[in-house]
């Protein structure tokens, strides 16, 4: 019983991220766009539940539903929405170099995987409720995994700089009349 | 607790994966290949994730929590770069961006 439980939330979850993701990439309002990745990010973290990566998805729903999809939409907000044709615009050959560019990437994917893991996938490792909370996660990231815990912190910190940069009113070599 | 193993997680990211680079190359608005770029990066997550359930270890979700704040800081310069277009008056399509080009 539940097994079929746990296959139903899957199929839900893994036809609602697809679904969205198309709905992301169709839609031609960003406004709506945005919306559709908030469907996205929401079945990605019920997946991220069922992998038993817990601290995961509560931080894939704060960061992602909670800051940066807040961004997102102050940005439609600010620059207007405006809309475009969603698959026209370039030549037409650009369309089908595109389509064929992505079959290749998804070939390519199932081939590489397909070979290099394939009928190893099927016996998965029983791990305990431990395992995906934020203790173990903290733990890792704290001693094996410091390095790259300092490097984000790094990188976080040089695009905060650089989105105040960016962001920033005034540039050099601009006189104050010339400011919009 | 019974499920789809893993095998199923990674299909989903390759069709996922491909949706957003299907986005990336055909829109035209930055802001909604800024979206399908999203897209890309939570596939290579849920990936990670998948294999580090299936082998049993944390560095897949490690990783992706790395992924996740490379993305935030990603979203963070292409958003200011969308607005400082806007503000100087450069048209949101990424066809006709060429003030790079030598």
């Amino acid at each position: 019983m539940g097994n079929v439980l746990v296959w139903a939330v899957w199929l839900v979850a893994a036809f609602g991220c697809l679904g969205s993701a198309i709905a992301v990439i169709s839609f031609s309002n960003p406004f709506f766009a945005a919306i559709a990745l908030i469907g996205n990010l929401a079945s990605l973290a019920v997946l991220f539940l069922l992998l038993s990566a817990e601290f995961l998805a509560a931080a894939q729903v704060l960061v992602y539903a909670g800051a940066v999809m807040v961004m997102f939409l102050f940005v439609i907000a600010y620059i207007g929405t405006e809309t475009d044709a969603p698959f026209a615009g370039g030549p037409s050959w650009q369309t089908i170099a595109a389509v064929v560019a992505a079959g290749a990437i998804l070939v390519e994917i199932v081939v590489a995987i397909g070979l290099k893991a394939g009928g190893r996938l099927s016996d998965g490792t029983e791990v305990d409720g431990l395992f995906g909370g934020p203790y173990e996660i903290g733990r890792i990231f704290l001693t094996d995994h410091l390095l790259a815990f300092e490097i984000t912190s790094i990188v976080l910190l040089v695009a905060a700089v650089g989105g105040v940069i960016l962001g920033s009113e005034t540039r050099r070599g601009q006189t104050p009349e010339s400011r919009r | 607790m019974m499920g789809p193993d893993v095998s199923w997680y990674i299909v989903l990211s390759g069709f996922l994966f491909t949706t957003g680079a299907l986005g990336v190359l055909l829109r035209r608005s930055p802001l909604i290949v800024l979206l399908s770029l999203e897209i890309m990066l939570n596939s290579a997550n849920l990936a990670l994730i998948g294999f580090a359930r299936h082998l049993g270890e944390h560095d897949g979700q490690i990783f992706a929590l790395a992924v996740m704040a490379i993305a935030a800081s990603e979203v963070v310069v292409g958003l200011g770069l969308i607005v400082a277009m806007n503000r100087s008056n450069v048209e949101l399509d990424v066809d006709k961006l060429t003030t790079l080009r030598g």
